[in-house]
C-alpha cells in the first residue's frame, strides 16, 4: 500500500499568556491511498491541530509531514495554498459555504480559483452535485438549503478540483441523527469510489465506519498510530 | 469570480452600501467641483480672451488693461506701426472712459464708454439696430437703456466730465442710440455704451487727443503670438504687450487662491472618501473573517482576496462618482450663480466649465482612491491566521 500521508514526530505548540500549551506532541502516523482514516478522542486532545497541519493550513514548530510526496511542513504561505487548492479537500463542521453564492457557485469557487475553464467547471459541478444528491437544488442558495443539504454541498464543493486527500472536521457535528447517518453513507461511497479521508470526529457511527481508527489523548497518538 | 463575490459582498448590506454610495457620491460632487473650479477658471478665461480672437492686449507699460487710468499717447502712430509688423492681421485700438448723460430732463446714468473702430472692434456682440457708421452713432447696453430710459432712434446728449469751476459739464456730444449691444469684458451690471474711436478722443479734449487705454492685436494662423508680441513691444518703450498666456498667468495670480481653495477641499473630499471607503470595507471584512479563512483554506490565494476586497472599494468608489458626477453639475450651477453675482464680473466669465477631462480626472482620482481604501482592509483579509480564525469563527 501507498501512503499517501506520512507524519513524522510532528509537534504544535501554542502560546497562552507566559506559558506553552502542547497541542500535539511528536505524532506519527501513516494515511495509505484509498484509506478512510478517523481520528477520535476527548476535546482538546489535539485532533482538529492535527487537521488543520495536515490540511496546510498551520504549519508545525516542528516534524516532518509528507502528503502526496511533498513536504507539507515546509512550504511558504503561496505554496501551501496552491498545495491545498489542488490537493485537499476540506469538509467542515458548520459548512461554512458562501451565503451568497449559490449551491453550484459554492462549488465552483474552488475550480475558477484553479483557473480551470468555464464549460469543463460547469460539467463538473452537474457531476459533483449529481453525486452528492443535489442535482435539483444547484440553484439554491445555503439559506435554502437543510443542514444535511448544504455539508452535502461543501462536500462537493472539497471535491471539485479532484484532492488527493479529503479532510473532514467532525462533518456530522451540526447534523441530526438521521441526517448524520446519511453523511456516513456518502463517506462510506466515497471511499468505495477511491477517496482518501480523514476525518476527526466525536461521532461513535461515523469512527465505526471508517476503516481505521487513531486514538489520541493529550497532544499523543495512543493507539492506530505507527507502532 | 472575485468581482462577483465583491458585488455579493456589498449587495449582502443594501442599506449600508446605499449610504456608503450617497457619502462617496458627495465626496465625488465636490472632487470634480474643485476640479472644475481649479482648471475650468483658466480655460473659462483664455476663451474669454479670444471671443474675438485677438490674442494680444498692448497697454500702457506696466498696466495690465483697464487696470488703470492711464493711456497711450500718439495712437495713430502706434496703431499704424504694430499693424505694418508682420503677421499681425488686425489691430483694434479702444479708449476707455466714464460718460455721463448731460441732458437736463435725463436722470444722471454714468456709463462706462468705450470707443474704437466697429469694423476691427472686439468688445461687443449686436444684439439689435444697426453698428456705428458715423460721429453721432451710439451703442448701448439694455443696462444703460433701463437706466436711462432710451430706446433705439433715440437722441441724448452725453458728456465726459464735470467742471467745477465754470460749473458746466464738458465734452458734450449729442448722440444717437443706432444699436444695443452685449459687451464681453464688462459686468452686465455696468451701464456700457461704445462709440467711434476719435468722437471720444474728441470727447475727452486735449487729455485724450490722439489717446488709447489698450490696442488688441490679432495674429496670423501659423504665427506664434509670442513672437508677436516680442515685435510689438520693440515698436515703442511706453507699451507692454501681454498674451493670452500672461494674461492668463496674471488672472491666475490674482485669482490663486480660488485654487488653492479647490486644491485644499478637493483634497480634503478625497481623503473624506478614502476614509468612508476604508472604514467600511474593513468592517465587512472583520464580519466575513470566517468566510475569508474559508476561501483560504480550500485554497484561495491571498491575491484573490486582496483583488476581492480592492474591487469592493474600486466599486463602491466607481458608482458613488458615476452618481458624484450628476451632483457635481447640478452644484457646479448653483455655485456658479452664486459666484457669478460677483460685483464686476462680465456676464461672459464663467468659473466652473465642465469639460469631459475634468470628470476623468475627478473618476481617476477617485478610482484611485477606492483601491487605496482597499488596500488596508484587503492586507487585512490575506493576512488572517487561517486556523485560529476557524477556530474562533467554531467557538462563537
Amino acid at each position: 500500500m501507498t501512503a499517501i500521508v506520512q507524519v513524522r514526530d510532528l509537534a504544535r505548540d501554542y502560546s497562552m499568556g507566559s506559558g506553552a500549551v502542547h497541542a500535539l506532541r511528536g505524532v506519527s502516523f501513516d494515511v495509505n491511498q484509498g484509506e478512510w482514516v478517523a481520528i477520535v478522542g476527548p476535546s482538546g486532545c489535539g485532533k482538529s491541530t492535527l487537521l488543520n497541519l495536515i490540511g496546510a493550513v498551520d504549519t508545525p514548530d516542528s516534524g516532518a509531514l509528507t502528503i502526496a510526496s511533498q513536504r507539507i511542513d515546509r512550504m511558504n504561505d503561496g505554496d501551501a495554498t496552491a498545495f491545498r487548492l489542488r490537493q485537499i479537500g476540506f469538509v467542515f463542521q458548520r459548512f461554512y459555504l458562501m451565503p451568497a453564492l449559490s449551491a453550484a457557485e459554492n462549488v465552483e469557487l474552488p475550480m475558477a480559483e484553479a483557473r480551470l475553464p468555464r464549460e469543463e467547471r460547469r460539467a463538473r459541478v452537474r457531476e459533483l452535485l449529481g453525486y452528492v444528491g443535489l442535482a435539483e437544488r444547484a440553484h439554491h442558495r445555503p439559506s435554502q438549503l437543510s443542514g444535511g443539504e448544504q455539508q452535502r454541498v461543501a462536500i462537493a464543493r472539497a471535491l471539485a478540483n479532484r484532492p488527493a486527500l479529503l479532510l473532514a472536521d467532525e462533518p456530522t457535528g451540526e447534523l441530526d441523527a438521521a441526517t448524520g447517518l446519511e453523511m456516513i453513507e456518502l463517506f462510506r461511497r466515497l471511499n468505495r469510489d477511491g477517496t482518501t479521508i480523514v476525518v476527526v470526529t466525536h461521532d461513535a457511527q461515523m469512527a465505526a465506519a471508517a476503516g481505521r481508527r487513531i486514538q489520541m489523548r493529550d497532544g499523543a497518538i495512543i493507539s492506530g498510530g505507527l507502532a | 469570480m472575485p468581482i462577483r463575490l465583491a458585488v455579493l459582498a456589498l449587495w449582502r448590506h443594501p442599506a449600508r452600501t446605499l449610504l456608503a454610495l450617497l457619502g462617496i457620491a458627495v465626496s465625488a460632487a465636490l472632487l470634480l467641483d474643485m476640479v472644475m473650479l481649479a482648471t475650468g477658471m483658466r480655460e473659462n478665461f483664455q476663451g474669454f480672451l479670444m471671443l474675438k480672437g485677438y490674442q494680444l492686449r498692448v497697454a500702457p507699460k506696466g498696466t495690465l488693461p483697464f487696470d488703470s487710468d492711464a493711456t497711450i499717447d500718439s495712437a495713430t502712430a502706434l496703431v499704424a506701426a504694430i499693424a505694418r509688423l508682420q503677421g499681425v492681421t488686425a489691430v483694434s485700438p479702444v479708449l476707455g472712459a466714464q460718460v455721463q448723460t448731460a441732458s437736463p430732463v435725463d436722470s444722471n446714468v454714468s456709463a462706462f464708454t468705450l470707443g474704437l473702430f466697429p469694423n476691427v472692434q472686439g468688445d461687443y456682440e449686436l444684439l439689435r439696430g444697426t453698428d456705428l457708421s458715423d460721429s453721432t452713432s451710439l451703442i448701448a447696453n439694455d443696462r444703460w437703456l433701463a437706466a436711462t430710459g432710451h430706446v433705439l432712434g433715440d437722441t441724448v446728449l452725453l458728456a465726459v466730465g464735470y467742471d467745477p469751476q465754470l460749473r458746466t459739464v464738458v465734452g458734450q456730444r449729442r448722440l444717437v442710440v443706432r444699436g444695443v449691444a452685449r459687451f464681453f469684458y464688462i459686468a452686465a451690471t455696468q451701464p456700457t455704451l461704445a462709440v467711434l474711436l476719435p468722437v471720444l478722443q474728441a470727447m475727452g479734449g486735449r487729455e485724450r487727443r490722439d489717446r488709447v487705454s489698450l490696442v488688441m492685436v490679432k495674429a496670423a494662423d501659423g504665427v506664434d503670438p509670442e513672437v508677436v508680441r516680442a515685435r510689438v513691444e520693440k515698436v515703442s518703450a511706453r507699451v507692454s504687450a501681454i498674451s493670452l498666456e500672461g494674461a492668463t498667468s496674471a488672472v491666475e495670480q490674482r485669482l490663486g487662491y480660488f485654487k488653492q481653495l479647490a486644491l485644499v477641499l478637493g483634497s480634503i473630499s478625497l481623503a473624506v472618501g478614502v476614509l468612508l471607503v476604508t472604514t467600511l470595507i474593513t468592517i465587512g471584512v472583520n464580519e466575513r473573517a470566517g468566510e475569508i479563512a474559508v476561501l483560504r483554506a480550500i485554497g484561495v490565494a491571498k491575491g484573490s482576496i486582496v483583488r476581492q476586497v480592492v474591487t469592493e472599494g474600486v466599486i463602491l468608489t466607481g458608482v458613488g462618482a458615476l452618481a458624484g458626477i450628476g451632483i457635481g453639475l447640478v452644484t457646479a450651477r448653483w455655485l456658479e450663480r452664486i459666484l457669478s453675482d460677483f460685483p464686476g464680473l462680465p456676464a461672459t466669465f464663467h468659473f466652473f466649465v465642465f469639460q469631459p477631462r475634468d470628470a476623468a480626472i475627478a473618476l481617476g482620482l477617485l478610482a484611485l482612491a477606492g483601491m487605496l481604501a482597499g488596500i488596508y482592509p484587503a492586507w487585512r483579509a490575506a493576512s488572517l491566521p487561517i486556523a485560529g480564525t476557524l477556530r474562533r469563527e467554531a467557538v462563537a
